[in-house]
């Protein structure tokens, strides 16, 4: 897993202006009627990238992924794969297959048939068609269950059925649609992991739809943030978190405090800004916003500390509070700190060290404080 | 208290069905086989023995040493009863067959139809039967006569000259069939197609099957059980049919239902057409009960 973790980490074919898009969006919208679900979308996607579209249900990643596999045509724009325009070709004969959410195993064939059914489309001789089966059912690790029908497999064999399916015919693009939607929490975490694992051994390009931002996060190489049909963030998961681009992305990954106000200085890539909350923040910005323009500094809660004396650089980045709320999760605790204009910001603590006690109780006068690159300051 | 009711009233539920299969199947179905057995007579009821329940038990055995199985020998002896038996189930069979390759796109379309005019379309294949069954069958008498509506449109368009002949050939039979059950074999078939995944067909064509031979993988395989229902509510009726072919059909059209009615009213031979009927009924439920065997056996294969 470590060499794989760093193979993971030079993989970033999107920053290399040499390398070309295997997959390529270029201003694709779909309409229904009045709706439009994709909106003048572009995008690019590289050879062996694991990619996720991610947004809430109805923004337009599973329409997006739809037009990928050939179920849906776009309204207008195309989309080209390995240089080849996909315009009027129709699902069947796409060198990408899909995984789909609801699994659409063939309920009248067996393990064995159904993922020898693409296969046997493809004319592949019998004797392949075997080889290439128990392969598959080894790499799903379903080997005992090759004779049974979908309903005498539990969800989890459910789920692997489908992935070897769409795996069986070595597609250039694995398309999945939610693949993890309706396996319980546990082994969602696993099968994110074999997930990632599969899609490095076979080196495949992995395209998945998800509303689910942790698994997201988890598998993705680069995440497409998507809201009404448009490309809201394209970027890996670590600057979608740490940089987003937007309130949008910003409030939809993760858990964030928002402070509004207006730029006061701008000096050595540092902004100093007034929020409305009582407190001047100063944070390091690439941007020089003018002097007045209003900005937005967004600090996850991890990144915010909390003690019971005031930091030396306060008042700049800390402001009093009182503790409204704790929750303890066990591997952190989160606390609700109420300012004295009445917001309430969240902050976690990670609990580092085993303590029975928490370490500030409810209704305690506290400060909160952060850093001067704790957060990022946001133009909207 | 109230559980006890409740366990009362789920046994209840359950002996109804099979109430209703003895008092309105199995016990006819015991009287004509009892009477199949009996010898004709010229006497009220046209057949001996008559059973005397006053005669004690002693007579009733009595009685019951007369039963025979003469009219079945008699049924194996004249080959105008073997023949109309085959040919019933041959003119069944086609009908069959026809009635399905009209009804299986007409469900499809049904089933893929949009959502809200769905209703509609139930509503228009169920409409025929608000006429009487009778008048609909006259009514192509007047479509189907060499004078009638069909002949006249094709000549009117030039397409033939000579008015087509077919009333009273087994053709009209099977216009006769199809027309009448088809109803029977939409509606199994729509809900079976209604009901199915359509991001299976999706899957087959992702899978690289074109859209022809995703349906006949899976779309169809799927939709069998409606299939087999229809089939079978169109055949076992069609079998023993009787109106369609007396009024549509022949003279020289030989079907099993015409000929157990001769038997009957024209022969008054009440003994004998029983014996005719219960043949019939086991050329239909023998083959289906194997039928049903064969495929419980296969469904508990796969586990």
């Amino acid at each position: 897993m470590k060499s794989l973790g760093s193979i993971r980490r030079s993989f970033a074919p999107w920053a290399d202006p040499a390398s070309k898009p295997f997959i390529s969006v270029r201003n694709v919208t779909k309409r229904f009627g009045d709706f439009t679900a994709v909106d003048d979308l572009s995008l690019d996607i590289y050879t062996r990238e694991f990619f996720a579209l991610l947004g809430a249900s109805g923004c337009g990643k599973s329409t997006l992924l739809r037009m990928l596999a050939g179920f849906e045509q776009p309204t207008s724009g195309e989309i080209i794969l390995d240089g080849q325009s996909l315009a009027g070709i129709p699902p069947y004969r796409r060198p990408v297959n899909m995984m789909f959410q609801s699994y659409a195993l063939f309920p009248h064939m067996t393990v064995e048939t159904n993922i020898a059914f693409g296969l046997k489309q493809d004319g592949m001789p019998k004797a392949d068609i075997a080889e290439r089966v128990g392969q598959m059912l080894k790499l799903v690790k379903l080997e005992k269950f090759a004779k049974r029908k979908p309903h005498q497999l539990s969800g989890g064999q459910r789920q692997r059925v489908a992935l070897a399916r769409s795996l069986a015919k070595r597609p250039k693009v694995l398309l999945l649609d939610e693949p993890l939607g309706a396996l319980d929490k546990k082994l969602r975490e696993e099968t994110q992991f074999e997930l990632m694992d599969l899609q490095q051994e076979l080196g495949l390009t992995f395209v998945v739809v998800t509303h689910d931002q942790e698994e997201a996060m988890t598998m993705a190489d680069r995440i497409a943030v998507m809201s009404h049909g448009k490309v809201v963030q394209v970027a890996t998961p670590a600057e979608i978190y740490e940089a987003p681009n937007s309130r949008f992305v910003a409030d939809f990954i993760g858990d964030v405090n928002i402070f509004d106000g207006t730029v006061s200085a701008a000096e050595n890539g540092y902004l100093r800004i007034e929020t409305g909350n009582g407190f001047p923040v100063r944070m390091a910005s690439p941007d020089r916003p003018a002097v007045g323009a209003k900005a937005a500094v967004a600090i996850r809660p991890e990144k915010i500390r909390v003690s019971r004396q005031a930091p030396a650089h306060a008042p700049v980045n800390a402001v009093e509070g009182e503790i409204w709320d704790i929750g303890y999760l066990g591997d952190m605790t989160v606390f609700h700190i109420r300012l004295k204009d009445g917001r309430v910001v969240k902050a976690s603590l990670l609990n580092a060290v085993r303590a029975v006690e928490d370490p500030f109780g409810y209704d305690q006068q506290v400060w909160i404080s952060f850093g001067e690159d704790a957060g990022v300051v946001l133009k909207d | 208290m109230a559980r006890v009711a409740s366990a009362l009233f789920s046994r209840l539920v359950i002996i109804i069905p099979y109430a209703w299969l003895l008092f309105f199947f199995l016990i006819p179905f015991f009287i004509v086989f009892r009477i199949s057995l009996s010898q004709t007579a010229v006497a009220m009821p046209p057949y001996t023995p008559v059973f005397d329940l006053f005669g004690g038990l002693s007579g009733i055995m009595e009685k019951a040493r007369e039963f025979s199985l003469d009219n079945y020998v008699w049924l194996t002896e004249d080959v105008l009863y073997f023949n109309a038996y085959v040919s019933s189930v041959i003119i069944a069979g086609i009908s069959t067959i026809l009635t399905l390759m009209i009804a299986y796109p007409v469900a499809y379309g049904m089933a893929k139809a949009p959502k809200s005019i769905r209703p509609t379309l139930l509503m228009l294949v169920i409409l025929p039967f608000w006429t009487s069954f009778l008048i609909r069958v006259y009514a192509w008498i007047a479509i189907l006569k060499p004078e009638g509506l069909l002949n006249q449109f094709l000549m009117s368009i030039n397409v033939i000259d000579q008015p087509l002949i077919i009333l009273n050939t087994n053709w009209a039979i099977y216009i006769g069939i199809v027309y009448s059950y088809l109803p029977f074999m939409v509606l199994p078939i729509y809900s079976s197609l209604e009901k199915m995944d359509h991001t299976l067909t999706e899957a087959a064509l992702d899978l690289g099957c074109t859209p022809f031979s995703a349906f006949w993988q899976v779309t169809f395989p799927l939709s069998l059980a409606g299939v087999v229902a229809g089939c079978l509510l169109v055949f076992i009726p069609a079998v023993g049919e009787f109106v369609i072919p007396d009024l549509l059909g022949g003279s020289e059209t030989l079907m099993i239902g015409k000929t157990l009615w001769n038997e009957f009213n024209a022969n008054r031979d009440w003994p004998v057409s029983s014996a005719v009927a219960t043949i019939l009924l086991l050329i239909l439920v023998i083959p289906i009960v194997f039928f049903q065997n064969a495929q419980a056996k296969a469904d508990s294969e796969g586990r």
